[in-house]
């Protein structure tokens, strides 16, 4: 069936599917562990139903599962698309399908089981930690294959993100994940101490850096100008905070260790550097957001245009929200606190969530042959379920965070003593526990929508060809 | 005192860290056109996937100075405070600085408040109810994630309202206690008693205390416990307060009570650690929680 004149979109369309599946599995754990929080004993005390194997469970399954889909069949037709070419080595990309889906079943069976390195966002052991680098080494070679074989002058630059993120992930991985196996289940870091602390969290950031931002633009870059059909608002704003964001969020990392054993120099230069990168990231919303200039009334009938633009919103709130944490007498107050959970679900809801949600809605019914997703007035609901439950989640993990910081530092004016044992905090904490539960479901509760109006749109379409266009003059 | 092995490392982070964000402000200069006067919007002239293309809108003047105000403050923080290398900052600026500069002025504001406890006998304190005030904040923070928040301990870890201590319940012994810490260890002895014998010995340990046991293994587990048990536990299983053993006569079980608690106990032995507060709690607060601790087990008797 499939032909060279038409572009490959099969894999594209395993991975948008699987983005929703993961998505609800993800989100799934997300709110069953919130829920623990609230009623300790709610998985009966089993192992491995247990909070601290669940979390890296959540997180693994909302980043890579749900957010690494979405990326894979994002950039996947982006780039045949924006390059007028077929995807490049398309066993292999078949491949990084395939292997990125044994990736997450792997994860979602060795976390629970209490298998760990111990490494924020980096928990997998290393024989899935070497798996990761081939997968995505073969990613690389598809989409850079495509973009040098593309029949069109210039790079689009939604490219550049999905390049700067592929390339830079790739690099991430292989230093952080760097470690000694002890057995096939255990391993131990090459780095030690201070060092450790530091390449993990260069790691941890630029994960947040490239993973979830640059990626993410990527995926903006294409379909805001697409669903708006508006041209972009700005090449040159493009073009500088493309690359002022990739070079200044490299610095960033030692903000997450403010106060710590790592010496004041280095922390220093990762707040200053924090701060730089608030200008670069607002870049890319202010060229998003100002794309649709002169074509705001789109925003009011156009459900998947209130996804995408909503997500600049929350990417501009958590990128002000950053740098500011980054400051050390803000981040003494801070760090450690319910904020920081906070500010990561500003942007993982807001920011990553809607916009791949948004994103994924404008592919399926092209996918499978359809003028528009099986119910559009579905979709607008999904919109103000997951909206409220942001909003819901974050402020009470705001209140939270804030009360938690100044609980910890009150301390008694006759006798310097701390005015609050800890777990007075916690029991304080209880009530935006709730809250928090309750935000969390209202997200998961709306894309079980998507699940619903997806699976009706694939049901009623079948799998479409699309025909790459005769060689552009651009 | 540098951090760095050479001064090589100095320079090469100082260096690269202002070139860095000079090189930042330098291509935002670049980078920065204003709109000719009079001219229509105009785009790039690429077109993409039909009907994707790009307008070259200049910077907006706003977002410039936003990203010129963080390069300036950048340079002015890296000149203020530590961060090129093993450069101070002019302001002297460093995380311990700051800490010790906060623990003085606490011990200069509440020293003599602490002053005047250190000079009372603990068991004095234990009466006072300022002094027990602020023993039990001492204690909520530094005692209560083990010991529980009424001091009643849980399983391995010693409840401290009975009138059983483990190491003696003098205030010097708890004095002692507290900042030097504990480390109780009781053998394993599973391989050498045996599945049997240390069946045996277990229910020899219960019939010391009255509990439930089978009087049949008691007995032959007697000769077993004088030989392998007596040394710390004492003839008769008082225990030793010297070695911190308990006693095995009171029907107090640190590690839990019966026959299959017990034969855990014996058969993999037991390592309970106190950890010692000298260097995390000062001498008077460490005074001030003796009081505190002992008042959990005495009958309170305030002093107005």
């Amino acid at each position: 069936m499939q032909t060279d004149n038409a572009y490959n979109d099969r894999v594209v369309r395993q991975f948008a599917l699987m983005t929703v599946v993961w998505g609800l599995v993800g989100m799934l754990v997300g709110v069953l562990i919130a829920a623990q929080l609230i009623w300790p004993e709610l998985t009966f005390n089993i192992p491995w139903l247990s909070y601290g194997r669940l979390r890296p469970l959540h997180t693994n399954a909302v980043i890579f599962a749900f957010g690494g889909s979405a990326l894979f069949a994002t950039s996947y037709y982006v780039v045949q698309r924006t390059c007028h070419t077929r995807l490049f080595a398309g066993r292999l990309a078949e491949f990084t399908f395939w292997g990125w889906q044994l990736i997450i079943v792997l994860a979602a069976v060795t976390l629970p089981m209490g298998f760990t390195s111990g490494k924020e966002y980096a928990e997998l052991e290393w024989p899935i930690d070497l798996l990761i680098a081939v997968v995505w080494v073969s990613y690389a070679i598809v989409f850079f294959g495509t973009v040098f074989k593309r029949r069109v002058a210039h790079i689009y630059v939604a490219n550049w993100f999905f390049g700067a993120f592929i390339l830079t992930v790739a690099v991430l991985h292989i230093v952080n994940s760097a470690a000694i196996p002890v057995s096939l289940t255990k391993s131990y870091s090459v780095y030690a101490g201070a060092q450790d602390a530091m390449v993990q969290w260069w790691y941890g950031h630029n994960a947040v850096g490239f993973f979830l931002t640059a990626g993410f633009l990527g995926m903006m870059y294409y379909f805001i100008p697409k669903q708006a059909e508006r041209p972009v608002y700005s090449y040159r704003l493009s073009v500088v905070h493309f690359w002022a964001l990739i070079f200044t969020y490299m610095w960033a990392g030692p903000h997450h260790l403010h106060f710590t054993a790592l010496p004041d120099w280095a922390q220093s230069i990762g707040m200053v550097f924090s701060l730089i990168l608030l200008a670069p990231s607002w870049g890319g919303m202010i060229n998003g957001i100002m794309t649709l200039a002169g074509a705001w009334h789109k925003l009011r009938t156009d459900p998947i245009l209130k996804f995408l633009i909503v997500s600049l919103s929350f990417y501009g709130m958590s990128t002000f929200e950053g740098p500011m944490m980054s400051i050390k007498t803000v981040n003494a107050l801070s760090h450690y606190t319910d904020w920081t959970v906070g500010h990561v679900h500003s942007g993982a809801l807001g920011w990553v969530g809607l916009v791949s949600m948004g994103s994924i809605y404008f592919l399926v019914p092209r996918l499978f042959g359809q003028k528009q997703m099986w119910s559009v007035p579905l979709i607008n609901v999904h919109f103000w379920v997951a909206t409220l439950g942001i909003v819901l989640y974050i402020a009470a993990m705001w209140i939270a965070g804030v009360m938690q910081g100044l609980m910890w530092r009150a301390i008694s004016e006759t006798d310097g003593t701390l005015t609050y044992s800890f777990v007075e905090s916690v029991k304080a904490t209880y009530p935006y526990y709730v809250v928090r539960l309750l935000g969390g479901v209202l997200y998961l509760g709306g894309m079980l929508l998507m699940a619903y109006n997806v699976m009706r749109t694939v049901m009623a379409g079948q799998p479409a060809q699309s025909l790459i266009p005769a060689p552009a003059h651009a | 005192m540098s951090q760095f092995s050479s001064s090589f490392w100095d320079w090469y982070i100082g260096v690269i860290t202002v070139l860095a964000i000079i090189a930042c402000g330098v291509f935002l200069k670049m980078q920065s056109t204003r709109r000719v006067p009079g001219s229509g919007t105009e785009t790039t002239g690429h077109t993409w996937d039909e009907n994707l293309g790009e307008y070259n809108n200049p910077l907006p003047r706003w977002w410039m100075w936003l990203f010129y105000i963080t390069i300036v403050f950048g340079l002015a923080y890296l000149y203020l405070y530590p961060g090129l290398g093993s450069y101070r900052g002019s302001l002297g600026w460093t995380q311990v600085g700051q800490l010790q500069a906060e623990m003085d002025e606490a011990n200069r504001q509440y020293g003599p408040l602490y002053e005047k406890f250190s000079t009372l006998d603990p068991k004095e304190l234990s009466t006072q109810p300022e002094a027990v005030a602020i023993g039990q904040k001492l204690f909520m923070n530094h005692c209560a994630q083990c010991h529980a928040s009424d001091g009643a301990g849980s399983k391995g870890f010693p409840n401290l309202t009975d009138k059983d201590w483990l190491y003696g319940g003098t205030p010097e012994v708890i004095k002692t206690t507290i900042t030097q810490g504990r480390q109780g260890i009781m053998p394993p002895l599973g391989a050498a008693l045996g599945e049997q014998g240390t069946k045996n010995v277990t229910h020899y340990v219960l019939s010391l205390s009255g509990s439930t046991h089978d009087t049949l293994r008691a007995s032959q587990g007697q000769a077993l416990f004088a030989q392998s048990c007596a040394a710390c536990h004492g003839a008769e299983g008082k225990g030793n307060a010297q070695l911190g053993a308990p006693n095995l006569t009171d029907k107090i079980w640190l590690h839990g009570s019966g026959e299959a608690n017990l034969i855990e106990t014996i058969s993999k032995g037991r390592h309970n650690v106190m950890p010692a507060h000298q260097g995390l709690l000062s001498e008077a607060k460490i005074h001030l929680l003796t009081g505190y601790v002992l008042s959990l087990s005495t009958p309170v008797v305030t002093k107005q």
